[in-house]
């Protein structure tokens, strides 16, 4: 607590960590590259340098704010440096920006074009070395690693994994998984935050745009589309529409105008899920076996529990994920020759997660031996196809999915934040369904972002003790305690990304607080307007399972014996 | 699984620290005459081999740096680089995350700053502006240009006269030199490589030692040229003995009653005895010198009388007025002198310091001469007051050494506030404020006050003994430009627009050393001897010993011995011990005569004659 001058003007101070922060309320946007304020300082970038009354000039991330401190952060010595260091980052990075999967998007060409290097006077000394593609999910190009460190302290910090780390020393330095191994031998659990960290096209999304592009071309291939919940709360500011609204509407529109025969909400699968997950929650607390049970809807915590808890993978839900649920609906539709119409089905899951892309070829998500969801692609690859198409989004007008399994409810939309699967579970095992007993549940603890929510509710006879968590290095917390026999609970929820799903790997980076929130709020927001909450109560559920799904749960609905 | 465990080097580890240890040898014994262009960029490399990569300026920018510099020694820079260069390493100064980055930088900006021109010559010419004319370290490194690998290589030969003769050459005291010269020629000899330097001096004083009376060369025809030399110290005799030795007729004008100057006056008998300076003296003076004792050069006669009576002056007057310390109490009945008190014991003039309490303050060597010779006169108790640390002392470390294995208390970081009075005006104690060591500035740590309160050790005599003046006050009334103190004479010891008139010494450059000053007198002669138009050669018959190809395993050097402290300390006899002949043969042996080896075997390994 205290004041500091910034730039000549007076800046209270009150709980930030850093003078960084105190600097960036003050209404500066310092650059940084190696900083995030949900991981640890680093101090590797040194760009966030400013100077003092004195002279002296440290790096603001790394210094605590005190009182009576005078910072100057635009001196003409600092501004010399910093782009001095954007120089000399670029002397060491790979310059094709235009060719760049990141271009446009990447922080270093940003602050390079921001802090007006137009020259770079060094020689290019970087070493060419070859990609990892070998992860389902994720492309590494050391070839534009800066060391940031951002990716590393992500995927050990917040993931609690640590697939990535930092590999020789001093020139030689490079971020790779231990021994150079191929991202795909390691722990990785394809979550993508490595991603959404990275600045650079260092770490990026495997695309899969141009098979859908292909698809799409074919005439004899009905392509059809699912759009997982949190998707649509993370398009629209990329179009400049308000941050965190959904407009869902307007991707069915779009998917509808660059070729796609019909589009889905997965949010529909989600309320297969919640039927699933709540009988199979039922049936093992009546036979009080494998609890507490572990939600599968995330295929990164479900890797997690395989790599990391062997022991639990018998705890996990034998339900398959919404995406594989639907797929699998999907293709069992199409099965019917006098459904597809002699064409073949390409199903299309557009999805706010990396790890979906490595779910999708999971052998024990296939049904009778194939692939269901043939092509997963996130949101961001949904966005530049939205570019690609010229199609002017922000323009478009809503449009609503296409039947037969064009409608969900509230409980399956709140899917893609965390909490939300537990949320829409007590949904379903609440008799009710008034705005009183509804609103009971949401006040109950399983809302908000922080990383390990506790709730206990009374069920019949006992209480129900629900762990609902975000972020993996939470789970490891949590699995730690029940695995020690300090918790002991009957459901927990893990969403490998903090926050959940609207956060996930695949979606848009470089999202703030605000943005957080208001994508938080956008899907709340959506489950407010509609008018059927309870994922039973959605009224193609019942039709679906006295039809297709008759004879055919387990077999569909569920994870194979792989 | 075990939680720690002892952390043991391996091979490689324990072989890296050898090579640490190698390097840091090496450095000392880096020669004069480097491109240091070339050396910036290579302690660069080390310095960037250092960096963990964490952050950019070290990791990236230090590499950048290096790639510029070396396009600099390669003639693929322009100007433009070099401001480059200064730019980068100024951001990597101020922005990098630890001491491995930012001083990295810093000793770039130095080398920009200290040496632009080279990095311009390069540029510019593609060579450097440094001459490769220097490649004997030790004999570059004595300012007189002794001829040092010669004269080890006679010693191993026995041929101790002859080694006493080549000395002389260049320098005409040899026998003083051998016990006190700060030996400036072992700093960076090339046996630091391997294991250690040469001792050089203590060789010097075997062969002084043994060589017996050696004769002085024969004096060149008589000039008629008359040249006054003001100051009998080992300068004015050096140059007096040169210009005598060319055949001038030169006469020393000394204001105390013998000659020596501080040789006599400043350094008390155990590290120089008398007898070895008259001996020197002597035999110097009996090449044809004369000597008018108690004159002293002010008011009457004046320099210009002087310059009038003869054809060329040299001024070697020497530093020898002390200073004063400024603080209260100062003229407190006690309080003493260094200079004057080692000038009556110059003088057999010795005071009796029976059961007295004595405070020295100061850190010189004069400061430990004093309080050495106060042990040996009877002091109950000395103890050496200084306002740094020890190792920023600017006395010999062996000098320190020795009075405190003397018995001597050294009080590090105290500074004298002043001196307490009773009421008899005599001394009671000396009060002192102790000090912090701080930043450092001009490359020294400077002490200030701590926060602790001030001491008062009390005593009954306080000797100050913080550095001497030059009397230089009547000169300039005669003309001779004085600057800060000292006399101003150029590099070639003339003053400017005086002709006829040289200086050179202590009262040129502060106080300094016995060997300076005989090289200034060196100097002064070669161009007195110009000016009054001769071109007189100071030569040698003596022949230097072929190489021998030995081979040269590592091997300890010989360290000089002392007479035990306590037996010392009760005598002004001479206390360092010379070496045996075994360690003499063996020292020797150890020189790798790089005025052969290396460049040396082609030029400027040896200069014949001056």
């Amino acid at each position: 607590m205290g004041y500091m001058m910034i730039d000549g003007r007076k800046v209270e101070f009150t709980d930030e960590r850093n003078v960084l922060s105190v600097i960036r309320k003050a209404g500066i946007s310092l650059p940084t590259l190696c900083y995030h304020s949900e991981v640890s300082t680093f101090g590797a970038c040194r760009l966030c340098t400013v100077e003092d009354d004195r002279g002296r000039t440290f790096a603001s991330c790394s210094e605590e704010p005190r009182d009576g401190m005078v910072i100057y952060t635009n001196t003409g010595k600092i501004k010399k440096y910093r782009k001095l260091i954007v120089e000399l980052l670029l002397a060491a990075h790979c310059r094709d920006c235009t060719t760049c999967v990141k271009s446009g998007e990447c922080v270093l060409q940003e602050l390079a074009h921001r802090m007006g290097v137009t020259n770079v006077r060094f020689e290019n000394t970087r070493e060419i070395r070859p990609l990892d593609t070998s992860s389902p999910s994720i492309v590494r190009d050391p070839n534009k690693c800066i060391l940031c460190g951002d990716c590393v302290r992500a995927c050990e910090e917040i993931q609690g994994i640590g697939a990535l780390g930092f590999a020789f020393r001093g020139t030689e330095a490079m971020v790779m998984p231990a021994f150079d191994k191929p991202l795909a031998e390691t722990d990785c659990v394809n979550c993508g935050q490595c991603r959404v960290y990275c600045p650079t096209g260092a770490i990026s999304i495997k695309t899969h745009m141009d098979e859908v592009w292909d698809a799409l071309a074919d005439k004899d291939t009905r392509v059809v589309a699912q759009i997982a919940p949190a998707v649509r709360v993370a398009v629209g500011d990329s179009f400049g529409l308000t941050k965190g609204r959904s407009v869902m509407g307007k991707i069915v529109n779009v998917l509808h105008r660059m070729g796609f025969d019909e589009v889905y909400d997965t949010a529909f699968s989600a309320d297969l899920t919640v039927m699933e997950e709540s009988e199979e929650f039922l049936e093992r607390l009546e036979q009080n076996e494998n609890l507490p049970l572990l939600t599968s809807c995330c295929p990164a915590w479900v890797k997690f529990v395989h790599d990391q808890y062997p022991e639990f993978v018998e705890n996990i839900s034998s339900c398959r994920s919404p995406q594989g649920m639907f797929s699998a609906v999907i293709k069992e539709y199409y099965r019917s020759p006098k459904n597809s119409g002699g064409k073949k089905t390409i199903v299309v899951s557009v999805m706010p997660c990396t790890a979906k892309k490595m779910e999708a070829i999971r052998p024990n998500s296939f049904t009778r031996g194939k692939q269901d969801t043939d092509i997963v692609i996130t949101t961001t690859e949904l966005i530049r196809m939205i570019r690609n198409s010229g199609i002017e989004f922000e323009t478009l007008d809503p449009e609503a999915c296409d039947m037969p399994f064009g409608f969900s409810s509230g409980g399956g939309m709140i899917f893609g934040v965390t909490g939300g699967v537990t949320e829409a579970v007590l949904r379903r095992m609440t008799e009710g369904h008034s705005k009183v007993e509804l609103d009971a549940i949401s006040e109950c603890g399983v809302r908000g972002s922080e990383g390990i929510k506790e709730v206990t509710l009374p069920y019949n006879d006992t209480q129900l003790n629900i762990c609902i968590v975000s972020g993996l290095a939470n789970a490891r917390t949590v699995m730690e305690r029940v695995r020690n026999g300090e918790a002991s609970y009957h459901l927990i929820e893990v969403m490998a990304c903090r926050r959940g799903c609207i956060m996930g790997g695949g979606q848009p980076p470089r999202a703030g607080d605000r943005t957080k929130a208001a994508r938080e709020k956008g899907l709340y927001n959506a489950d407010n307007v509609t008018i059927i909450k309870k994922s039973d109560e959605n009224p193609l559920i019942a039709p679906l399972y006295d039809g297709l799904l008759k004879g055919k749960v387990h077999q569909l609905l569920h994870n194979q014996e792989s | 699984m075990s939680r720690l465990s002892i952390i043991t080097q391996n091979k490689a580890q324990t072989t890296v620290e050898e090579l640490y240890k190698d390097l840091e040898r090496r450095i000392v014994a880096s020669p004069p005459g480097l491109c240091p262009v070339d050396l910036a960029v290579s302690f660069l490399k080390v310095c960037h081999a250092q960096t963990c990569g964490k952050c950019v300026p070290c990791r990236v920018g230090l590499g950048q740096l290096q790639c510029l510099m070396e396009d600099v020694l390669e003639g693929n820079a322009t100007l433009e680089t070099i401001d480059l260069i200064e730019k980068t390493a100024r951001g990597i100064y101020y922005s990098a995350d630890c001491a491995i980055g930012y001083e990295a930088a810093n000793m770039v900006l130095k080398s920009i700053n200290g040496f632009r021109e080279d990095f311009e010559e390069h540029v510019l010419r593609g060579r450097c502006t440094c001459e490769l004319n220097q490649p004997v370290p030790c004999v570059a490194l004595c300012p007189a240009g002794v001829d040092i690998p010669g004269y080890v290589a006679l010693v191993a030969e026995g041929r101790y006269a002859d080694a006493v003769s080549l000395i002389r050459k260049d320098n005409p005291m040899p026998s003083v030199c051998a016990l006190i010269c700060e030996h400036p020629c072992e700093a960076r000899c090339r046996r630091n490589m391997i294991d250690d330097a040469i001792n050089i001096r203590g060789l010097k004083r075997y062969a002084v030692d043994h060589a017996g009376d050696v004769p002085l060369p024969a004096p060149a025809p008589k000039t008629g040229k008359r040249v006054a030399v003001i100051g009998g110290g080992p300068g004015g005799i050096s140059a007096a003995y040169y210009l005598a030795l060319m055949g001038h007729e030169v006469t020393i004008f000394e204001q105390r009653k013998q000659l020596g100057g501080m040789l006599r006056y400043g350094i008390p008998n155990y590290r120089l005895p008398r007898t070895v300076l008259d001996k020197e003296i002597e035999t110097l003076l009996s090449i044809g010198v004369k000597v008018e004792t108690e004159v002293t050069i002010g008011e009457n006669p004046n320099i210009v009388d002087i310059r009038n009576q003869f054809h060329a002056v040299y001024i070697a007057i020497g530093a020898h007025i002390d200073k004063k310390i400024g603080i209260e109490g100062e003229d407190a009945d006690g309080v003493i002198s260094a200079v004057e008190l080692l000038r009556s014991i110059g003088d057999n003039e010795v005071p009796d310091f029976t059961g007295k309490d004595i405070v020295v303050i100061g850190g010189g060597n004069v400061a430990m001469d004093v309080a050495r010779s106060a042990v040996r006169l009877g002091a109950d108790r000395v103890r050496i007051v200084y306002r740094r640390r020890i190792p920023d002392m600017t006395a010999m470390p062996e000098e320190v050494q020795g009075a405190i294995a003397e018995g001597c208390e050294v009080m590090e970081l105290m500074a004298p506030t002043h001196i307490e009075k009773d009421e008899d005006g005599k001394v009671a104690a000396l009060w002192a404020q102790p000090q912090i060591i701080g930043e450092v500035r001009g490359g020294r740590p400077t002490p200030k006050a701590a926060d602790a309160p001030k001491v008062r050790l009390e005593c009954d005599t306080v000797m100050v003994a913080i550095g001497q003046g030059i009397e230089s006050k009547s000169f300039e009334a005669y003309g001779i430009p004085v600057k800060r103190g000292v006399i101003e004479a150029l590099s070639w010891s003339g003053i400017k627009d005086i002709p006829g008139v040289f200086a050179g010494g202590d009262c040129v450059t502060g106080p300094a050393t016995v060997i300076r000053a005989i090289a200034a007198g060196k100097v002064a002669a070669a161009n007195i001897d110009e000016y009054l138009g001769y071109n007189h050669k100071i030569t040698t018959d003596v022949e230097i010993p072929k190489i021998r190809l030995d081979d040269r395993p590592a091997c300890g050097r010989v360290n000089m011995k002392e007479r035990d402290a306590a037996e010392r300390k009760d005598d002004f006899e001479l206390i360092e011990c010379g070496m045996t002949h075994e360690e003499a043969c063996q020292e020797s042996k150890r020189c790798l005569r790089c005025d052969h080896f290396g460049f040396g075997v082609f030029k400027g390994g040896r200069i014949d004659k001056w």
